[in-house]
C-alpha cells in the first residue's frame, strides 16, 4: 500500500474513534461541559492533560529545537515539566477543593471582584487564542504534507472533527477523546524512536539509547556528535548557547506559565476528590515525561542522521559532501513543502551544511573551497522526516501524521473549552445576564465554542504576521498574571481585591509592552532583539519572571495599605485548605 | 477512621507541616533543574554518567525524573497527613462513588 493511502488510513480510524467517543460522552448539564461532572478517574484525569497539554510545538517541533540546539533545549525539557511539580504542590488540590468550574470564577471569588474576575477572563482569552492558532496552523501542515490537501481543506476538517466532539461532548466528551488522542501520539511518538535508537545504538529504550555506544563503535553517541558538529564549525551538542541568567529565566517563566495556563489548571477541577487531584498532576506528568524524556533522543539521533547523509566522507574532502543529483527521496519530498532548501554557492553540486555565522571556522571553510552554507532546514520538519531519514516503513510514517494531528487537535479542544467556559460562565451567566437558566447557559456555551472554533481556523489558515511571535506571549503572561494571583489567593489571606488587580494589571502590562518593545507586533520592534539591549540579559521569552516579580510585589504593597479582605473570604482561603472537613 | 484528639491536631499545625513539606519538595525541586541542570552544569559535566556528561543529563532526563517522583512523594505524604489529622474525604461526602466512572 502506498504511503498517501495507508496515511488516509491511520487519521481516517483516528477520526472515527475521537468521534464515536465524542457521540458516547455527550454533555447533558453545564457541569458536565465545564467540568465533565467531576466524575473523571485521576489516572484517566492524567492521560487527558498529558493530552491536552502536549501540543503541535511538543509533538513537532520540540525534538527539532532539541536537534539544533542541543543542551539549549533543555530549557523547553525542564520548563515544559516542572510546572507539574508547581500545580500539583501548590495549585491542584486547592482550586479542586473550591470546586467550581473556571479559574476565573476562583479569582472573581477570592478577590470578591467582578473586576478581578474580568481581568482574568482577559488574561485567558488573550493566552487561549495565541495557543490555539497555533494548533491549527500544525493541524493544516500535517494535512498539507501527508494528505496532500491545500492547507485550507486540512484545517476545514480538523475544524470539523473539534467542532463535533467539543461542542457536543464539552469537557466530557474532550476528556475521553484526550485518552484517545494521547494513545495515538505516544504510540506514534515513540515508535519511530525506538526504530531510530536500535538502528544507531542498538538499544530499543531511546532514554538509554541516547546514552549509549554507537552500534558498532566504542565511541559514546553523545560524544560523536559533539564531535561531528564542531567539525563542521557548528557549536558542541551538549554545550549551550544562553547565557546563565536567560536560561534561568526563560526555565522559570515556562514552568511558572505552565502552571497558570488555564486549559491545563481546569482539567483538575474534573476528579472527584483533592487526593485524585494531586495524584492525577503525578499521572500527568508521567504520561507527558514518556514523550518528553523521549525527545531528546529524537533530536539528538535526528541531527545525527541528518549530518551523516549530507557529509558522508571526511569533512573537506572533495568526495565528502552528498552530491544534489543523489539526494534521498524525503529530501525531494520536503524540498517540494519548502521547509527544506538547497543553494549551490560554490557550484559544485555538492551539498555543504556547516556553521557559516561563526567567524572562527570561515578560514577553515575556504581554505575547503566552501562558500557559505547551502542548506535550509526549518526545525519543524525533523520529526516528521525523521522516520523516512531512517527508511522506516510507511506504516510508521503514516501514524507519525495521526500523530501530529493527535496532538493539535487535543490541545485546540482544550484551549476552545476554556475559551467558551469563559464566556458563557465568567462573562454571561455571572456579569451580564446572571438570571439565565442552565439549559440556556449550556447553549450559550455550545456557541461559544462554536464560535471560537471558526476564529481559531481562521487564525490557522491566514496567521496575522504577530501569531509566530506571540508564543512568548502565551507562557509570559501566564506567568506575570495569572500564577501569581491564584497562588497568593491560595497562600495568603491577607491580599485583597485591590492588591490583586493591580498586581495581575501590573504583571500584564509589564510583559506585554516588554514583549513588544522587542518582538512588535502590529509594527516594527522598537528596539534590536539583542541581549546587549535586554533588561537584566532577559530576553522576550524569560520575561514573564520579571512581570511575576513585580506582580507579587505590587499585589503585597497595595493590600498591606487596604484593609483585609472581609471574614466570608478569608474563610474561603481556609476552607479550600482541607482536603475533607475543616480543622478548628 | 482515626479522629484523634491530641491538642497539636490542629488547623495551624496540619498546614505548617504541609508547607514545610511543599518547601521541601520544592528546594529539591529547584536543585536538580536551576542547580544541577544550569548554575552547575559545567562543573558537574566533568563527571561522566554512562555516555551523559551529568549536568547535561541532569537537564534533559534527570531533572524530568526526580519532578516525577516528586509529585507522588508529596501525594502519598499528604493523604497520610489528611488522615492523621481526620480531614481526609472518606469521612466527608462520599464524593469517590463517582470514581468508578472509568
Amino acid at each position: 500500500m502506498d504511503l498517501r493511502t495507508m496515511t488516509y488510513l491511520a487519521v481516517g480510524a483516528s477520526f472515527v474513534l475521537y468521534i464515536g467517543i465524542a457521540i458516547v460522552s455527550r454533555a447533558r448539564s453545564t457541569g458536565d461541559f465545564y467540568v465533565a461532572g467531576k466524575h473523571v478517574n485521576p489516572l484517566a484525569n492524567g492521560m487527558a492533560t498529558a493530552a491536552d497539554w502536549m501540543s503541535a510545538a511538543s509533538f513537532i517541533s520540540m525534538a527539532g529545537l532539541i536537534a539544533f540546539l542541543g543542551y539549549g533545549g533543555s530549557v523547553y525539557l525542564m520548563g515544559w515539566t516542572g510546572g507539574y511539580v508547581l500545580l500539583a504542590l501548590l495549585l491542584a488540590p486547592y482550586l479542586r477543593k473550591y470546586g467550581k468550574f473556571t479559574v476565573p470564577e476562583f479569582i472573581g471569588d477570592r478577590y470578591y471582584s467582578n473586576a478581578a474576575r474580568t481581568v482574568a477572563v482577559i488574561c485567558l482569552i488573550f493566552i487561549s487564542f495565541t495557543y490555539v492558532a497555533g494548533q491549527m496552523r500544525g493541524v493544516g501542515i500535517v494535512f498539507s504534507r501527508f494528505l496532500e490537501v491545500p492547507v485550507g481543506v486540512g484545517l476545514l476538517i480538523g475544524m470539523g472533527v473539534v467542532f463535533f466532539y467539543a461542542v457536543l461532548g464539552g469537557m466530557k466528551g474532550i476528556t475521553y477523546t484526550q485518552v484517545a488522542q494521547y494513545c495515538v501520539l505516544i504510540f506514534a511518538y515513540t515508535v519511530p524512536a525506538v526504530f531510530i535508537a536500535l538502528q544507531l545504538t542498538g538499544n530499543p529504550i531511546p532514554q538509554a539509547g541516547l546514552g549509549s555506544q554507537v552500534a558498532g563503535e566504542s565511541t559514546y553517541l553523545l560524544d560523536k556528535l559533539d564531535s561531528i558538529v564542531t567539525d563542521l564549525g557548528f557549536r558542541a551538542f551538549t554545550e549551550g548557547n544562553k547565557s546563565t541568567v536567560d536560561m534561568f529565566a526563560i526555565t522559570l517563566a515556562l514552568m511558572v506559565g505552565t502552571a497558570g495556563l488555564p486549559h491545563v489548571i481546569v482539567r483538575f477541577f474534573t476528579v472527584p476528590r483533592v487526593s485524585d487531584a494531586r495524584k492525577s498532576a503525578g499521572y500527568a506528568l508521567l504520561f507527558i515525561a514518556i514523550l518528553y524524556t523521549t525527545a531528546p533522543a529524537v533530536g539528538a539521533m535526528a541531527r545525527y542522521n541528518l549530518i551523516n547523509t549530507l557529509q558522508p566522507g571526511e569533512v573537506g574532502s572533495e568526495q565528502g559532501n552528498l552530491e544534489y543529483q543523489e539526494r534521498p527521496q524525503w529530501f525531494i519530498t520536503w524540498e517540494e513543502t519548502g521547509l527544506l532548501g538547497y543553494t549551490d554557492h560554490n557550484g559544485d553540486g555538492r551539498i555543504q551544511y556547516y556553521d557559516d555565522t561563526n567567524p572562527e571556522y570561515a578560514p577553515i571553510a575556504e581554505s575547503y573551497g566552501w562558500k557559505g552554507n547551502e542548506l535550509s532546514v526549518d526545525r519543524d520538519i525533523m520529526v516528521l522526516a525523521n522516520p523516512e531519514i531512517a527508511q522506516l516503513p510507511n506504516w510508521v510514517i503514516a501514524l507519525v501524521a495521526a500523530g501530529g494531528i493527535a496532538a493539535a487537535l487535543s490541545t485546540a479542544a482544550g484551549l476552545l473549552l476554556v475559551i467558551s467556559s469563559s464566556i458563557s460562565h465568567d462573562l454571561l451567566k455571572s456579569i451580564i445576564m446572571p438570571g439565565i437558566s442552565e439549559k440556556h447557559e449550556l447553549a450559550a456555551g455550545r456557541i461559544a465554542a462554536a464560535v471560537a472554533i471558526v476564529i481559531a481556523g481562521y487564525l490557522g489558515y491566514d496567521p496575522p504576521g504577530f501569531v509566530a511571535q506571540v508564543v512568548a506571549f502565551a507562557f509570559g503572561l501566564a506567568a506575570a498574571s495569572l500564577f501569581p494571583a491564584i497562588l497568593m489567593g491560595i497562600f495568603s489571606k491577607r491580599i485583597n481585591k485591590e492588591g490583586a488587580i493591580a498586581g495581575m494589571l501590573t504583571g500584564l502590562i509589564f510583559t506585554f509592552s516588554y514583549i513588544l518593545v522587542f518582538k512588535g507586533v502590529f509594527f516594527e520592534p522598537l528596539r534590536d532583539n539583542l541581549p546587549v539591549n535586554w533588561l537584566l540579559g532577559i530576553s522576550p521569552e524569560g520575561i514573564g519572571v520579571v512581570g511575576m516579580v513585580l506582580n507579587f510585589i505590587v499585589a503585597t504593597v497595595v493590600s498591606r495599605l487596604g484593609d483585609a479582605p472581609p471574614t466570608e473570604v478569608q474563610e474561603l482561603v481556609e476552607n479550600i485548605r482541607f482536603p475533607g472537613k475543616r480543622l478548628a | 477512621m482515626n479522629n484523634k484528639t491530641k491538642a497539636d491536631l490542629t488547623a495551624k499545625s496540619y498546614w505548617r507541616t504541609n508547607l514545610r513539606l511543599v518547601a521541601m519538595c520544592l528546594a529539591i525541586w529547584f536543585v536538580v533543574s536551576y542547580g544541577f541542570g544550569i548554575l552547575l552544569v559545567e562543573q558537574l559535566n566533568q563527571i561522566r554518567f554512562f555516555g551523559f556528561k551529568l549536568g547535561f543529563w541532569f537537564a534533559q532526563q534527570g531533572s524530568i525524573f526526580t519532578f516525577l517522583i516528586l509529585i507522588f512523594f508529596y501525594a502519598w505524604r499528604m493523604n497520610r497527613l489528611d488522615r492523621e489529622y481526620g480531614v481526609d474525604e472518606n469521612d466527608d461526602e462520599k464524593m469517590h462513588d463517582a470514581e468508578t466512572g472509568s
